[in-house]
């Protein structure tokens, strides 16, 4: 470390022979560069793990290829296959059906439940809750398919109560039939995702300054009021992570889906993210695959991008 | 703080792109790929004598079946200087790491197969003729050996040299519930399709689930589904279909009946009501629990079923269109290979010899993996207990043989057909959101498009 940082210091004595303020620059320049040295590592692994293979991805998709043997050159075919295929396009359509239950969902019902509790958050009774609405978070996703899936299958749980309440007649197996199939999963994801939603809207509330609320009591203001008018406009950052966060696991889903339903019945509930694993490793089209994986990256980036830039602007 | 955060973030992505770009030009000099190897050594000579010398043979196999690992202890006792490291997969599992793994550094030695004809088209697999000369497995029945078969450069399948064996030669048919069964006044199987529908429709009428057959994850219905499709037609016309021969279509006026009479049948409640959402586990599990008249199943359950049942379950051949006649159904091998990387090929080799000749080897294909052991015609099949559903899917096995009338199955003709196609496809027909004319045509476009790559 010290040898870099005098090696940096005398190469930078050579190119510059007369230094205007020689102090600052010079301890601004070695810093720099010690701490690109920090980086270096974590850069590295970036560039192996990261870096490399989203290269690889971009070079796969503009080939056909089974992964073994050689690679024929298909320039954008595969695009244009991504892009007028018809069962692709609804692969797609389906993981934006999903943004509603992961996404929208899970933020209004975490505002609802977090608005709730705020006032109950400092006491034992709010560690209860909070560890509770979090707990589906800590579950690993394949059980929450396995017993969601256990839940709604047609002698499951689900079925059971609908049938103890006299609602025996809409009794069906949820996973299993084409109407419900995608909802169904997508109830499951908003399970999941409620959760995290509700912690992040909670912990954001505790920062909000009480003084906002008095002051929006005694201009008159009901519960409703205040939470459009202070309680809203304080969690933009909150909800800004939110839907970026949960937009990613609707677009990008895959386990809940592959436990649950598989993509079936037909291909009512498969997601992009399952189509490109059962292209590149059971049907051994990696150029496809590889295309539809860079689409889908455009795609989440476009969503959360705009999201980004909506929500952090500061006004202030 | 608005500004700050986009000049950074800026500067990141000029950053992030620079690196990308670098990466890019790094690796897109050359096609993804291996330059394609020299084919496989099939003139060495083969070995037929194992040495003495200490070897492990690596065994890639299929979990949830104890045949092969049962096999390989069995081969250990008996030779101790060989010993097997068992790697074991769910079948889905190692049709996706095959490739990968036959193309590795360390090939399995013997690998339970998918479908084989990309595995031979990328030369990834051992030619066995070698030892089929050296051992003489002419003296097997020839067409045990058929559907192992492979064209040079992966098609026709069917003809060709032989790429692999089959660790006991599983056949399909129905299985019943003989409570059931009484229960609907069935005293012997059918023996025309007409009285097999006639049953389903009295089980139907006397509240009993006619079939129970699963249809998520992969499609269940298609055993039935192709048991028809045998009947209606040649069945030459289907093993080409599945065999790639040229011209071969699955749009025939035998696939579209077979397909009418599965939308007639769901129509009818004859299928479960949620078979879409049921897979092949809960599926055992209900006809364990004697929920279903009927299972479209294959003899690979029969040790279960005796056990778990009491001997209350039988089997018999999908009955024929007009009766009596050549019985036609699914029978494939439990098929193994030998990587064409593998250390030990000559071992491997007289492991896949012994399995259909050792008296041993052979009782234990049938006591534990259920099906004939195969191996040439003049042995006799191991004894299994009279009355047992084993005995039973044994002798249809046996019928099956002598009246020729093995046929692959059609989810095995190209290796994403049953996943892209039939499994969707067929799920769709159940819940009435195809039409058999559509069902046809949807599976044999998707056929044409995998050949066309």
């Amino acid at each position: 470390m010290t040898s870099a940082a005098g090696s940096a210091r005398t190469s930078r004595a050579t190119d510059h022979p007369s230094p205007v303020r020689p102090h600052r620059p010079r301890w601004g320049r070695t810093a720099r560069w010690s701490g690109w040295l920090y980086v270096l590592p974590a850069m590295l692994m970036y560039a192996v793990f990261v870096l490399r293979p989203l290269a690889l991805t971009f070079q796969y998709s503009l080939y056909q290829w089974n992964g073994i043997g050689v690679a024929r050159w298909a320039g954008l075919d595969n695009y244009l296959t991504v892009f007028t295929d018809s069962d692709l396009l609804k692969i797609i359509s389906n993981a934006f059906v999903l943004i509603i239950f992961f996404s929208l969902i899970p933020v209004a019902l975490g505002l609802l439940v977090a608005s709730l509790v705020r006032r109950i958050s400092a006491g034992p009774f709010g560690t209860a809750v909070r560890t509770i609405l979090f707990l589906p978070q800590v579950i690993p996703l394949v059980a929450a398919g396995i017993a969601w899936s256990w839940l709604l299958s047609s002698n499951g749980l689900v079925n059971q109560v609908l049938g103890a309440v006299g609602l025996g007649g809409l009794a069906r197996a949820w996973l299993g039939d084409f109407d419900t199939a995608l909802p169904a999963v997508g109830v499951i994801g908003a399970w999941v995702l409620l959760g995290l939603c509700t912690i992040l809207m909670v912990t954001g509330m505790s920062k909000i300054d009480p003084a906002l609320y008095e002051a929006a009591r005694i201009d008159g203001a009901g519960p409703v009021r205040e939470f459009f008018a202070v309680t809203l406009p304080s969690l933009r950052h909150e909800i800004g992570v939110c839907l970026t966060v949960t937009v990613i696991a609707a677009l990008a889903s895959f386990d809940i889906v592959y436990i649950s339903t598989s993509g079936g019945p037909g291909l009512q509930t498969t997601v992009p993210g399952l189509e490109i694993y059962r292209l590149a490793f059971s049907q051994r089209q990696v150029g496809l695959a590889s295309a539809l994986a860079v689409v889908l990256m455009l795609l989440v980036l476009a969503c959360v991008l705009p999201i980004q830039r909506l929500t952090r602007e500061d006004k202030g | 703080m608005y500004g700050f955060s986009t000049k950074y973030s800026r500067r990141r992505l000029v950053v992030l792109a620079s690196l990308l770009a670098a990466a890019a030009t790094v690796t897109a000099c050359s096609a993804p790929g291996a330059d394609p190897e020299s084919p496989g050594d099939s003139a060495a000579p083969a070995r037929t004598e194992l040495g003495t010398e200490p070897i492990t043979l690596e065994m890639y196999a299929e979990t949830g079946f104890p045949l092969a690992k049962a096999l390989a202890d069995e081969f250990t006792k008996q030779h101790p200087n060989v010993t097997f490291n068992v790697r074991e997969d769910q079948f889905t599992v190692i049709v996706e790491n095959a490739p990968r793994v036959l193309a590795s550094d360390n090939a399995p030695d013997v690998i339970r197969l998918p479908t084989m004809v990309d595995l031979v088209k990328d030369g990834l697999l051992k030619n066995l003729d070698p030892y089929f000369t050296a051992y003489g497995w002419d003296t097997f029945p020839a067409s045990q050996l058929v559907q192992l078969r492979v064209a040079e450069g992966g098609r026709p399948r069917g003809t060709g040299s032989l790429y692999g064996m089959g660790l006991g030669y599983s056949v399909t048919g129905v299985f019943y519930n003989k409570t059931l069964a009484e229960r609907v006044g069935m005293t012997q199987p059918p023996a025309t399709i007409a009285e097999f529908e006639d049953l389903l429709a009295k089980a139907k009428t006397a509240g009993v689930q006619p079939i129970m057959q699963f249809n998520k994850n992969t499609a269940g219905v298609n055993f039935p589904h192709q048991a028809l499709q045998n009947q209606f037609g040649d069945p030459a016309q289907i093993a080409d279909w599945i065999f790639q021969k040229p011209g071969a279509t699955f749009d025939t006026p035998a696939a579209l009946k077979a397909t009418q009479t599965i939308q007639r049948w769901a129509r009818a409640g004859y299928f479960p009501k949620d078979a879409n959402a049921l897979d092949y586990t809960a599926m055992m599990g209900e006809f364990q629990k004697g929920n279903g008249l009927f299972m479209f199943n294959g003899d690979w359950e029969s040790g279960t079923l005796d056990k778990s049942t009491s001997g209350n379950v039988g089997f018999f051949l999908f009955p024929t269109e007009a009766g009596g006649g050549r019985h036609v159904a699914m029978s494939a091998p439990n098929t193994f290979g030998v990587g064409a990387k593998a250390k030990h090929p000559d071992a491997a080799a007289f492991f896949l010899n012994w399995v259909h000749t050792n008296a041993k080897a052979r009782e234990i294909s049938v006591t534990v993996g259920g099906s004939h052991p195969g191996g040439p015609s003049d042995l006799a099949v191991p004894a299994v207990a009279e009355g047992s559903v084993l005995a039973q899917t044994l002798k249809a096995s046996q019928q099956l043989g002598s009246e020729n009338g093995a046929v692959d199955f059609t989810a095995n003709a190209t290796g994403g057909i049953f996943a892209a196609a039939i499994t969707p496809e067929m799920q769709k027909l159940v819940a009435g959101q195809q039409t058999p004319e559509g069902y046809v045509k949807a599976v044999q476009a998707e056929y044409e498009k995998e050949l066309s790559r």
